[in-house]
């Protein structure tokens, strides 16, 4: 068990080592490392003092290793339009973009995972093959364009709904209060939807195979009751991969709030970096992808971790 | 002595993208109490369907089309399986009649502890009992199966058993609540050779210590020779011969019956190669009218274009037209 | 080969919705092809344009009504479903071919080429597939070529998973041994032998890639990162209308979205057919 975990630890540690690498290179030398750290209306003078702090002189391995040591220290520069460090400026959006992503993620699980389950129990249903024409427009819907639609129908059409940004509210506190909750519909909503759709029918082809099974079909001759049956043997089997999808996918989940930030002007990260790269603010770039990947790795990491607990087959006695 | 289980012209079809399959074409036969029937014939002749079909453990596209199968329960009553609706046959099922499948490796839900698997047995159809005597009875009956310490195994999960292992946990499970009968689809099948007369002999031993009668379904003769009394051979989806296993065994009168005798290899005999019975048999789409073993008999002939008719000869009932 | 028979045709056209799907699918692939048939006008051609005619709703002129510029929609959206349909299928193209050998290599190909492909694969599926894409086109800058190539690479990873996985459990196949036993040459037997039996797999695969690709491209396009907007794709048409949407002028977004959505749609319709089809854990 230990050596699993230390073995799980190690490669997320390779994979973040192997990240910075790639977004050091890109960012740094795809480029006048100097032009990215300063903004575009730095004076000479500062253009000099920069390259002698860079220690561009320095082979690569070196400048890498100072940019490495100072990104642990949580220093990769100040941000040029915020003057702040840029990793500050990251960290202080992250609440609403995590506020975002998990009640997106929220109502993907808990709608996406009885529906499919409730298509896999009489797969020749009308309410089956309804669900599923639901998941399919679902993951066939561009999800800019559905929170373009629905803003245009439920903000300027009915206006039952505000169309943009968020309630001046505490992080995370928008799940508290109505008026938190009317801005963040549509936006959770929009983002759920292909994810919702996903686990749906993931869930669906899960239990359709495993309800094929030898050990459902002995379950029924036990006399097991057949809601038992479904609910009970049959789900536990199919949740387990499905579980460490839904991890993944949280991760990517976070990412297209980027979209969704967009369009809603949700003051998250993914509203910071679509700016950021618009106006060549370089560090929050930088920030904002080194906070990804360690949410993401740490995402992987966690569901690793699970998965050896959920599985019988995997833990170690 | 009392009869367990009646079974008169079962017809059990499935209806594929492909035609009909008539899986059990008319299968008539019993069991009595403390019997053990074995239900004999190759692959794909309708012998597991047929164990299904008793608990009525037929899924779409099959349909039990009609027959009429009676079992005799503990107080002495008969239950009308056909009439049953789906609670009463749920509660038949594991209770009445349990069975017993033939891969031990697919038979346990692998992510379900042995305790909760064996526990559950016994709740749904007695949810008085505590839990104290859950794990009383379950022990138990691990150890009737042999098990080697039971106790630690009512904690493993089934991916830590062998095989062998696995199905008596299986039996044991089968047994739990005390059956009248039991339905065991090919159970040594998947099983070591070794290993296959101890699981095979543990079971007739179960089946007379509980009182219970046992359908054995196999491929093998060896086996069905070893424990049965009676045997029911099958071929295409119907009852070729039926009887006591000496009649039907020692002395067989059906051609198909003869043919698998004397496919077994004898260690006596000094033959210069093995037997065979020429050709396979036919698909259940696509068998051919008349009698279905028409196409390999070596004794077939222009009136075997009709299905001959059951009759009793020397104290069995077999179909064939060959037959004084 | 089971893709290829007819059985499996049959299968497939007998779930009418999948049979619409590909009928429409053909019907956008085939307006896509030459839109010059059936377009009005040629969006690009800036003679053509008046802008007397900007901002107009659907008409009898302009069937989708007009953009900023006096561009008939209608005909935009039909190059611009080029582009879309041209990034989805180029790049599942080239990325089913670079997974297909990859997983091959590194499942046949011996320990360390198999450690080697894995570790890059395992590094790269370690961030969200669309923040690569978005960061690779953000500093790439705009490119019909460019961002094909980004979505091959973003998507050629899951090919070769599968495919690594499926060569290793053929490896140990009679087939396989009885071939190596003959003296056949490892890339002989790779391409020839093993092959064939994992183009199902692959064909599934990419029927959710394309549908991905498709609504990836329309995404990084959307937010100002994917084909240049002189060649615009669905995604970029949607983008332009944006800005005007809220005004009332909702012609110019909606419609690229829903024809977008349609293809998208079509093509998941034929996929999960397919999938249905061709899987063999189903079969019973």
């Amino acid at each position: 068990m230990i050596t699993y975990l230390s073995s799980r630890v190690a490669h997320a540690l390779v994979v973040l080592l192997a990240v910075s690498l790639c977004v050091f290179f890109v960012m740094y030398k795809a480029g006048d490392p100097v032009e990215l750290l300063l903004p575009p209306d730095a004076s000479q003078l500062q253009v000099e003092q920069m390259r002698k702090t860079l220690g561009l002189d320095q082979p690569f391995w070196i400048q890498y290793g100072l940019f490495l040591k100072k990104a642990l220290q949580g220093n990769v520069g100040k941000s040029f339009i915020y003057g702040q460090s840029a990793l500050t400026v990251v960290m202080e959006r992250l609440p609403a973009t995590l506020e975002l992503a998990s009640a997106a993620m929220f109502m993907a699980v808990f709608l996406g995972i009885p529906l499919g389950v409730a298509a896999s129990i009489n797969p020749k249903s009308y309410t089956s093959k309804g669900i599923m024409f639901f998941s399919l427009t679902g993951i066939s819907v561009p999800t800019f364009w559905m929170g373009m639609v629905l803003v245009l129908v439920f903000a300027v059409t009915l206006g039952w709904l505000p169309s943009s940004g968020r309630a001046d509210l505490g992080p995370f506190m928008s799940f508290f209060s109505f008026e938190g909750i009317t801005y963040l519909v549509l936006p959770a909503v929009t983002l759920c939807l292909f994810q919702l759709a996903l686990i749906l029918r993931l869930t669906k082809s899960g239990m359709m195979e495993v309800l094929l099974q030898d050990y459902i079909k002995l379950a029924r001759a036990k006399g097991v009751p057949q809601k038992s049956v479904v609910m009970f043997h049959a789900l536990k089997n199919t949740l387990i991969p499905v579980i460490t999808i839904i991890g993944i996918q949280f991760g990517e989940l976070i990412a297209f709030t980027i979209v969704t930030e967009t369009i809603f002007a949700w003051p998250g990260t993914g509203k910071l970096i679509i700016d950021s790269i618009q106006n060549l603010d370089r560090p929050v770039v930088v920030a904002y992808l080194m906070v990804v990947a360690v949410i993401f790795v740490l995402i992987n990491l966690i569901v690793d971790i699970l998965y050896t607990f959920i599985d019988p087959r995997v833990r170690v006695q | 002595m009392n009869t367990v289980l009646e079974v008169r012209d079962l017809h059990t079809r499935f209806y594929t993208r492909k035609g009909v399959v008539h899986a059990v074409d008319g299968a008539s036969f019993s069991v009595d109490e403390g019997q053990v029937l074995g239900i004999v014939g190759e692959s794909g002749a309708g012998k597991s369907i047929t164990g299904f079909s008793i608990i009525r453990l037929i899924d779409p596209p099959g349909r039990i089309v009609s027959g009429e199968i009676h079992l005799r329960d503990r107080d002495n009553d008969i239950v009308d399986v056909m009439a049953l609706n789906r609670n009463e046959l749920r509660n038949i099922r594991g209770h009445l009649a349990a069975m017993i499948f033939q891969d031990p490796q697919t038979s346990l839900n692998p992510v379900l502890s042995i305790r909760r698997q064996l526990y559950e047995t016994l709740f749904y159809h007695h949810p008085g009992m505590t839990r104290n005597q859950l794990r009383q009875r379950s022990l138990e009956a691990l150890k009737q199966v042999g098990m080697p310490a039971p106790a630690e195994r009512l904690n493993a999960f089934p991916h830590q058993l062998s095989g062998g292992m696995k199905q008596r946990v299986v039996i044991a499970m089968a047994l739990l609540n005390n059956p009248r009968l039991l339905i065991a689809d090919e159970p040594t099948t998947a099983l070591d050779a070794t290993i296959q007369a101890q699981i095979l002999l543990l079971m007739k031993r179960l089946c007379s210590d509980y009182g219970s009668s046992l359908i054995l379904i196999t491929h093998d003769i060896g086996v069905v020779a070893q424990i049965c009394d009676h045997v029911a051979v099958m071929y295409g989806g119907r009852i070729v011969e039926y009887g006591a296993k000496k009649d039907v065994l020692f002395h067989p009168l059906h051609p198909y019956t003869r043919g698998l005798i004397q496919c077994l290899p004898k260690l006596d005999e000094s033959s210069p190669r093995l037997t065979q019975i020429k050709g396979v048999m036919p698909s259940l789409l696509n068998l051919p009218k008349g009698c279905h073993f028409r196409t390999r008999c070596p004794q077939a002939g222009p009136d075997c274009a009709v299905y001959p008719k059951e009759r009793t000869v020397k104290g069995r009932r077999v179909s064939c037209h060959r037959l004084g | 080969m089971k893709i290829a028979s007819s059985e499996t045709l049959q299968e497939f056209m007998e779930d009418k919705l999948a049979v619409a799907g590909a009928v429409l699918l053909l019907a956008a692939v085939v307006l896509a092809a030459c839109p010059a048939m059936v377009a009005t006008q040629n969006p690009y051609d800036l003679a053509v344009l008046d802008l007397e005619d900007s901002y107009q709703p659907p008409s009898k002129d302009f069937l989708l009504g007009t953009d900023d510029q006096g561009r008939d929609v209608f005909s935009a959206v039909l190059y611009g479903l080029r582009i879309s349909l041209v990034v989805g299928f180029v790049s599942t193209f080239f990325s089913s071919l670079i997974g297909l050998v990859a997983g091959l290599l590194a499942g046949y190909g011996g320990k360390w080429l198999d450690k080697i492909i894995m570790r890059f694969a395992d590094i790269q599926l370690s961030l969200p597939v669309f923040l690569v894409a978005l960061v690779i086109m953000a500093i790439w800058g705009q490119g019909l070529i460019k961002i094909i190539v980004a979505i091959t690479i973003c998507n050629w990873v899951y090919y070769a998973r599968t495919v690594r996985g499926i060569v290793l459990s053929e490896k140990n196949m009679d087939y396989v041994q009885a071939a190596e036993a003959g003296g056949q040459h490892p890339l002989m037997i790779m391409f020839s032998e093993i092959a064939p039996n994992i183009m199902a797999p692959v064909i599934v695969i990419a029927t959710v890639r394309i549908a991905n690709a498709i609504l990836l491209e329309a995404t990084l396009s959307f937010l100002g990162v994917g084909v240049p907007i002189t060649r615009p794709s669905l995604g970029s048409l949607i983008s332009n209308g944006y800005e005007v949407l809220f005004s009332g002028y909702w012609w110019m977004s909606v419609f690229p979205g829903l024809v977008l959505m349609a293809v998208v749609l079509a093509i998941n319709l034929m996929g999960d057919r397919l999938r249905d089809v061709l899987n063999p854990r189903l079969k019973r």
